[in-house]
């Protein structure tokens, strides 16, 4: 029983916990990538470096906010400064698209098209970020780390592992809740939502009745905005803010949307847990669990280990083409441009 | 046009009695990347040395020395061999203390120091494989090879009862060469290293990496990376996860950023770096002041290796890299009059009448085998959020 107590307490330190954080960030990222493809009809590939933009403006008045002695006791400072940092990058969102997405909106232009537009923005925002912040980690943490650690729990409970849940992954899941439930309230129940989602089914019908595409379309901007800023923030607190990890998460975060079904929100939720779960499970090496779970000395020598943990991104390519093999729509049926 | 004619004689004049007298030595250091927090204190001290000789007035004549600086961004090999490139080519220096880290000096050294026959003294670079490679006798060093750094931290974890250890390195030339290294020696004392596994720099996060290293299981865990890299993160998730407590920390490792940006959680933690307790250390510690931070690792081997390519010049009478290169062995090593930092004057003079010294410097060099140093190092332990030394070995 003990032993059994060990393995669960071994596996939500190492797999679950880390996972469903991680799973929280990729979905809110992949529910803003959705709804971009559901609504606007591209592939946004900025919204990588759109997250590390948002982030960016969130550090940049968390470290103000720092310097003039304002905090929020054991809450990181960061959660503050989000409004700031959500309502810069919905103001640069909405100046992009006033910029570039809306002449091509004007030509009709091909999905193609406006996807190659937002590699251009990508570069952009990729360059401006660095020349802002620099290319280097930046620390924008503060607070209490920790809201159960492990050493403290194995001596609680007396067993041989223990379970560490830090304050930015407690943070993580539970904004992902209010995120995802405010979101799924305003899309299902507001006239504004359900104008959204009636011009996401057929923008021409939706035009007959007189919706009006502008609103739609700078609306679909600023719920991009706050779902990148919050996931990016979330993310830099649990793990670190580097622009080129931001960059290299529009894989995991596209594969996420892809394999939930792009243009469906529910399923980018789901997608976003599929992935983070399968990168950890299927590099997770189970030596001690099954040391744990076995009866007796039979401690395996080797790692068991199925992939090496370089190999985490192969993960996501991996699901997504099987994904796409066996069910190109994703899980729930999404669209296909 | 007479004002003309003028200025261009004068800066003429200028630009001869430069070539002339001024010799260029350049420090190729990487002042950006991952070690950029280390070679902060050791410009300075190569580039400490390289005025003390200038100001002696008494190098080759009354000929000044200049330090030139490049970076070798300690990861990047391409960069580095352009900009080792420049300094041979556009500076024309005549002797490189350089590179940091073990991959851009191989490269360099093969790419640009052999092909154009240039000297180079690394501080730092401490890769076994750098002990065999092939370098015309180009090529010394004043730290010591990782083997030694091998077996000195497989004793100091023995000695403090730990008998089995997991161990993660960065996955390059310098994580490689001192993980295999120390894993040898340790096995050898009876030792079990659990896992023997490679992180990459610049990731986010380390939690899968620290998953399979607590899998694998060990008492404490030695990070043989960059404490401005993967170094640190992999640190930060152990402690997160609560997978090791304790970790050996070797040179790449040892530095005041890592316990700043780790806090207390790292007391109890040990390590080593190159250094001594030798009188030289001491010297370089008043003669260093506010310029750089003596204790810092590699700080005097910068300074030695500085020294070092001035003094086989004196000797040989020569800033020709093919005709000083002989010379560095016997200034370094006995016999002769032993040399401290602060003394390059004397040695010059010594020199210069002829006679013979052995350079002991900062770092207590010994250079041996295919050039480089015999190795003493600093044992360290994290006590109260501070690097504090232990002992010497």
């Amino acid at each position: 029983m003990e032993d059994l107590l060990n393995a669960f307490l071994l596996m939500s330190n190492f797999v679950f916990v880390p996972a469903i954080a991680y799973g929280s960030q990729l979905a809110l990222g992949a529910v803003g990538v959705t709804l971009v493809y559901g609504i606007l009809r591209f592939s946004n590939f900025a919204h990588g470096d759109t997250m590390a933009f948002g982030t960016m403006i969130v550090i940049l008045f968390t470290w103000w906010f720092q310097s003039m002695g304002i905090n929020l006791g054991p809450l990181p400072t960061a959660l503050l400064a989000l409004p700031f940092g959500i309502i810069v990058t919905a103001i640069f969102l909405l100046g992009s698209d006033k910029l570039i997405y809306r002449f091509y909106r004007e030509q009709k232009a091909a999905p193609v098209i406006y996807l190659i537009a937002s590699v251009g923005i990508m570069f952009v925002l990729n360059g401006v970020v660095r020349f802002i912040i620099g290319p280097n980690d930046q620390r924008f943490a503060d607070g209490e780390r920790f809201i159960v650690k492990a050493r403290e729990m194995k001596q609680y409970l007396g067993t041989a592992e223990g379970v560490s849940i830090k304050v930015s992954q407690g943070l993580t899941v539970i904004t992902a809740i209010i995120v995802v439930i405010a979101l799924f309230w305003f899309l299902n129940k507001t006239r504004t939502g359900k104008s959204m989602r009636a011009f996401s089914d057929n923008e021409d019908l939706a035009l007959l009745s007189g919706i009006s595409p502008d609103k739609v379309v700078a609306v679909t901007w600023i719920l991009v905005a706050i779902l990148a800023t919050v996931a990016g923030t979330l993310y830099g607190l649990d793990k670190s803010f580097k622009p080129f990890t931001y960059f290299q998460l529009l894989l995991p975060i596209f594969a996420s949307a892809i394999v939930g079904g792009l243009g469906n929100p529910l399923g980018a939720i789901a997608g976003g847990f599929v992935i983070a779960f399968s990168e950890i499970m299927i590099t997770y090496p189970y030596k001690k669990f099954v040391a744990y779970v076995v009866p007796g000395d039979w401690k395996p020598e080797g790692l068991v280990q199925l992939l090496a943990t370089d190999y985490k991104f192969a993960v996501s390519f991996i699901i997504l083409v099987l994904v796409l093999l066996f069910r190109p729509t994703g899980i729930f049926a999404g669209k296909s441009v | 046009m007479k004002k003309l004619l003028l200025a261009t004689v004068a800066s003429a004049a200028m630009v001869t009695a430069a070539y002339a007298d001024d010799v260029k030595i350049g420090v190729f250091l990487g002042f950006t990347g991952p070690i950029e927090s280390l070679v902060a204190q050791m410009g300075p001290g190569a580039e400490a040395a390289i005025a003390e000789v200038s100001a002696s007035g008494k190098f080759m004549n009354g000929s000044t020395v200049t330090a030139v600086r490049a970076d070798t961004t300690c990861v990047d090999a391409a960069a580095a061999t352009s900009a080792a490139e420049r300094l041979i080519t556009s500076d024309k220096v005549s002797g490189i203390v350089g590179g940091d880290c073990s991959g851009v000096t191989t490269a360099t050294l093969t790419n640009v120091a052999m092909p154009n026959g240039m000297v180079m003294i690394s501080p730092s670079a401490t890769s076994p494989a750098l002990s065999t490679i092939e370098d015309n006798g180009l090529f010394f060093r004043t730290a010591p090879s990782d083997a030694r750094q091998g077996v000195v931290m497989s004793n100091i974890i023995l000695e403090r009862g730990f008998k089995s250890v997991a161990l993660t390195y960065t996955n390059n030339d310098y994580g490689k060469g001192l993980a295999d290294a120390f894993a040898a020696a340790y096995e050898a004392a009876g030792g079990e290293v659990t896992i023997n596994t490679s992180h990459e720099d610049g990731k986010a996060d380390y939690s899968a990496e620290v998953g399979a290293l607590a899998a694998a299981g060990g008492d404490i865990l030695v990070v043989a990376g960059y404490l401005d890299q993967g170094g640190k993160g992999i640190i930060q998730a152990s402690l997160d996860t609560g997978a090791f407590d304790t970790f050996v920390l070797p040179d790449g490792m040892v530095g005041d950023s890592l316990p700043e940006a780790i806090g207390s959680d790292l007391n109890g933690s040990f390590g080593q770096a190159p250094g001594s307790d030798s009188e030289g250390a001491a010297r370089l510690a008043t003669i260093s002041g506010d310029a750089f931070d003596s204790t810092s690792p590699f700080a005097g081997e910068s300074y030695d290796a500085a020294a070092l390519i001035l003094l086989a010049m004196q000797a040989a009478s020569s800033t020709n890299p093919a005709d000083y290169k002989g010379k560095v062995f016997d200034v370094a090593n006995a016999p002769g009059e032993q040399i401290l930092p602060g003394e390059l004057g004397k040695a010059l003079d010594i020199l210069a009448s002829g006679g013979e010294i052995d350079y002991v410097g900062a770092s207590n060099v010994e250079l041996i085998g295919a050039g480089e140093s015999a190795g003493n190092y600093r044992e360290i332990e994290i006590k109260g959020a501070k690097i504090s030394t232990v002992g010497y070995r």
